[in-house]
C-alpha cells in the first residue's frame, strides 16, 4: 500500500507537524513500507470478531465526588512557555497578527 | 560490606539492622554512577544532593527509633517517563527538556512513602518509542556488556544502570516489551505486570491501553520486593485494579513440582539466533529438572502481533501526544523564525504550508522542532490509520485481531500455567545497526508485544550467554494477575542457576 506525497502532507496537517520537503520525501517512503507491512492483517477473516480496544473488561468507574484542591494557578503556569501570571499566552487564534 | 554487591533484599535488611548506613549505601551507588555513567549514559539526571539528604534523614530516624518504610535506604533509579516533582521529567525528548511536573507519579509517591532513595532519572527511547534506546534526544545508552552495542529499549537506561551496578533496582515501563527486552539484552530481571496492576498515573502516556510500569532488578526476589510497594489500586487511575496486592516476597518458597510450562513452536522459527535458541532450550531443561513439565501450545495469531501492535500503539500515541502543543508546557517554536532545518542536511525550501492561523502555525512548528524522527513517524502513522476512510481498514481491523490474540492466550492458559520462550530474536545488536530501517527495529518486539495486547503478565531474565559474552534472555508469560507465579518460577530458576549473578566488566 503506497502513500502519496500528498497523502503524507495532509496527514502532517492533521497531526499538526510542520514537515519540510525532505521530511515529506522520507516519510512517504517509510510510511508506505510500514503501512504495507501492517496490511498483512487483511488476510485474516475477522468477520464476527468484536473489536478489543482495551484488555480489561472495562466499565465506567465511579468515585465519590469529594472536593479537593486542584493545581494552583502558579503551579499550572510553572512550565508555560509564555504566560501573564494568570493566563497562558498564545499567538492569534484567528487572523494574521497579534502573536503573543 | 560492599553495597554494590548486595541484593536489594539484603541491602534493605542491612540498613534496617544498622550493619550499614543509608548514607553509605547512597554514596556507594552515586560514586559508581559518577565513575561509570560517562561510558554508559544511563542517567539523564542524577539526584545526588537530594538522595544524600534523604538517606541522612533515614539514618537519623532509624537511630531515633522512628518507624521506617519497607524500602528504607534502598537506592532506586526511575525511568524518565515517570513524573517527579523534584527532578526534571523529559521522556528523553527535546519537547520536554527541563520540564518539571507539578506532581509525583503514583509509583514515585509510593516509593517515597516506602523510604526508597531516588537516585536519578534514567535514559530511554524518546516517549518510550523504540527498542534500542537510540531514539533518545540525549544520546544512546551503551550496553554494559559491550559498549558498542545497544542496551535495548525503551527502558534502556533502567536496564543498563542495574546491570552496571549503578542502582540495585530501577523502575521501567513496558508498552510492547520495553521492560523485558532491555532486561534480556542487559542480563537482568524485568517484570511487566498485568495491565492495571500498577497505577499509570503520572507515567507520561504513550499507548494507554498497553502501558504498564514494572520493576527491573538483579533477581526475581528483588523485583518481588519492589512490587509490594508499587502495585495496588490508585483512585487516580481508573484502569488500576482493585484486587488485593499479594505478599510477593513470601510466596517464593513453593517448589515448581507440577508446574505446566507451554512451549510455542512458532517461537523457534526463522529469525531466531541459534545461540539464543540454544540458551532458551537449556532453560526449558532446567525448569524440567526443577519439577515443571513442558507442553506444546499454540498461539496461532501471534505472527500478527507486530502488525497489530504497530497500528494500535501509534493510534493511541497520536492521540496522547496531541497534548504537546507548545502552549501549556514543553517546547514552543520562536515566532517568525519558522521551522528551521539543521544546516548542512540538505533541506530544501517547501512552499509555505497554508496554516489556518498563527496559533496553528505555532503548534505545527513547535511539534516539528520538539519531536524526534521516530515519534513523528508514529504520530503520522497513527493519524493516518485513524483518519477518515482508513479507520476501519486499520484501527478497527487491528482491534479485532487483538481480540483473537488475547483469545489465543486464554485458550493456552487453559492447558498450561505459564508460557516460556525467547525475549528477543537476537542478543544485543550493535548501535546503529537498525537505525535506518524502522521496520527492522519493530521486529525486535516480536516475542513481547502479545503480552501487552492481551493485558497479561510477563517476566524476562538471563538464561545464558553467547560465546561473545552477551546475555541471552528467557521470557515467561502468565495469565492476568499471575505475578506471584511468574516471580516464583523465576526465583526457583535463579536458585538453581548462576546466570543472573554475572556482572559485566565495565572499564571506567
Amino acid at each position: 500500500m503506497a502513500l502519496s506525497r500528498q497523502d503524507v502532507a495532509k496527514v502532517g496537517l492533521l497531526a499538526k507537524l510542520a514537515l519540510s520537503g525532505d521530511d515529506l520525501d522520507r516519510m512517504t517512503g517509510e510510511l508506505s513500507k510500514i503501512v504495507g507491512f501492517v496490511s498483512q492483517l487483511e488476510e485474516l477473516d475477522t468477520a464476527g470478531v468484536a473489536p478489543l480496544a482495551h484488555p480489561l473488561d472495562t466499565q465506567n468507574v465511579f468515585r465519590d465526588d469529594v472536593p479537593k484542591p486542584s493545581l494552583t494557578t502558579a503551579e499550572a503556569l510553572q512550565s508555560a512557555p509564555r504566560h501573564d501570571g494568570s493566563c497562558f499566552l498564545v499567538p492569534a487564534v484567528l487572523g494574521e497578527s497579534g502573536a503573543a | 560490606m560492599q553495597p554494590l554487591e548486595l541484593t536489594a533484599v539484603d541491602l534493605v535488611t542491612a540498613i534496617r539492622q544498622g550493619d550499614i548506613s543509608a548514607v553509605q549505601v547512597a554514596e556507594a551507588f552515586l560514586n559508581r554512577i559518577a565513575r561509570a555513567d560517562g561510558a554508559i549514559n544511563a542517567f539523564l539526571h542524577v539526584n545526588r544532593d537530594a538522595a544524600l539528604t534523604q538517606a541522612a534523614d533515614i539514618d537519623a530516624r532509624r537511630k531515633a527509633g522512628k518507624p521506617l518504610g519497607p524500602l528504607a535506604g534502598l537506592p532506586v533509579a526511575v525511568k524518565d517517563a515517570l513524573c517527579t516533582a523534584d527532578q526534571p521529567t523529559t521522556c528523553a525528548s527535546k519537547m520536554l527538556a527541563g520540564y518539571r511536573p507539578p506532581y509525583d507519579a503514583h509509583v514515585v509517591a509510593r516509593l517515597r512513602q516506602a523510604d526508597a532513595v531516588l537516585v536519578g532519572k534514567t535514559n530511554m527511547d524518546e516517549f518510550a518509542m523504540g527498542g534500542s534506546n537510540e531514539n533518545s534526544a540525549f544520546g544512546p545508552v551503551h550496553n554494559p556488556w559491550d559498549l558498542s552495542r545497544a542496551p535495548g529499549g525503551s527502558s534502556g537506561g533502567s536496564a543498563a544502570c542495574v546491570a552496571a551496578d549503578m542502582a540495585p533496582v530501577a523502575i521501567g515501563s513496558d508498552t510492547g516489551g520495553s521492560i523485558r527486552q532491555p532486561a534480556g539484552l542487559c542480563g537482568i530481571t524485568g517484570l511487566k505486570p498485568t495491565y492495571g496492576r500498577v497505577s499509570r498515573r503520572g507515567l507520561v502516556a504513550f499507548a494507554s491501553s498497553l502501558d504498564q510500569i514494572g520493576p527491573m532488578a538483579r533477581s526475581a526476589a528483588d523485583a518481588a520486593l519492589i512490587m509490594e510497594t508499587i502495585a495496588g489500586h490508585d483512585p487516580g487511575d481508573a484502569t488500576s485494579l482493585t484486587d488485593e496486592v499479594p505478599q510477593y516476597t513470601s510466596m517464593l518458597e513453593k517448589p515448581l513440582t507440577g508446574l505446566r510450562i507451554g512451549r510455542v513452536a512458532e517461537h523457534f522459527g526463522p529469525g531466531l539466533d541459534p545461540e539464543v535458541a540454544h540458551g532458551v532450550e537449556e532453560a526449558f531443561a532446567a525448569f524440567k529438572a526443577a519439577g515443571a513439565t513442558i507442553h506444546d501450545v499454540a498461539l496461532p495469531h501471534a505472527k500478527y502481533g507486530i502488525a497489530t501492535y504497530y497500528i494500535v500503539a501509534p493510534c493511541e500515541a497520536s492521540s496522547n501526544l496531541a497534548r504537546y502543543d507548545g502552549a501549556h508546557y514543553g517546547h514552543r517554536a520562536e515566532p517568525g523564525k519558522g521551522h528551521r532545518a539543521e544546516p548542512g542536511k540538505g533541506h530544501r525550501a517547501e512552499p509555505a504550508a497554508a496554516f489556518e492561523s498563527p496559533l496553528v502555525e505555532m503548534y505545527c512548528r513547535s511539534r516539528a522542532e520538539g519531536f524526534g524522527p521516530e515519534v513523528k513517524r508514529r504520530i503520522m502513522l497513527g493519524t493516518y490509520a485513524l483518519s477518515s476512510g482508513y479507520y476501519d481498514a486499520y484501527y478497527a481491523k487491528a482491534l479485532r485481531v487483538r481480540r483473537l490474540i488475547r483469545q489465543d492466550y486464554l485458550d493456552a492458559f487453559g492447558q498450561v500455567d505459564l508460557i516460556g520462550g525467547p525475549v528477543s530474536p537476537t542478543p544485543a545488536f550493535p548501535l546503529g545497526e537498525k537505525t535506518n530501517d524502522p521496520l527492522a527495529m519493530y521486529l525486535v518486539d516480536m516475542y513481547t508485544v502479545g503480552t501487552n495486547l492481551a493485558g497479561i503478565g510477563g517476566i524476562s531474565f538471563p538464561c545464558g550467554f553467547t560465546k561473545g559474552g552477551l546475555p541471552i534472555g528467557f521470557q515467561l508469560q502468565g495469565p492476568a494477575l499471575s505475578e506471584p507465579l511468574l516471580l516464583r518460577a523465576t526465583d526457583r530458576y535463579q536458585r538453581l542457576t548462576e546466570w543472573h549473578r554475572r556482572r559485566p566488566q565495565v572499564t571506567v
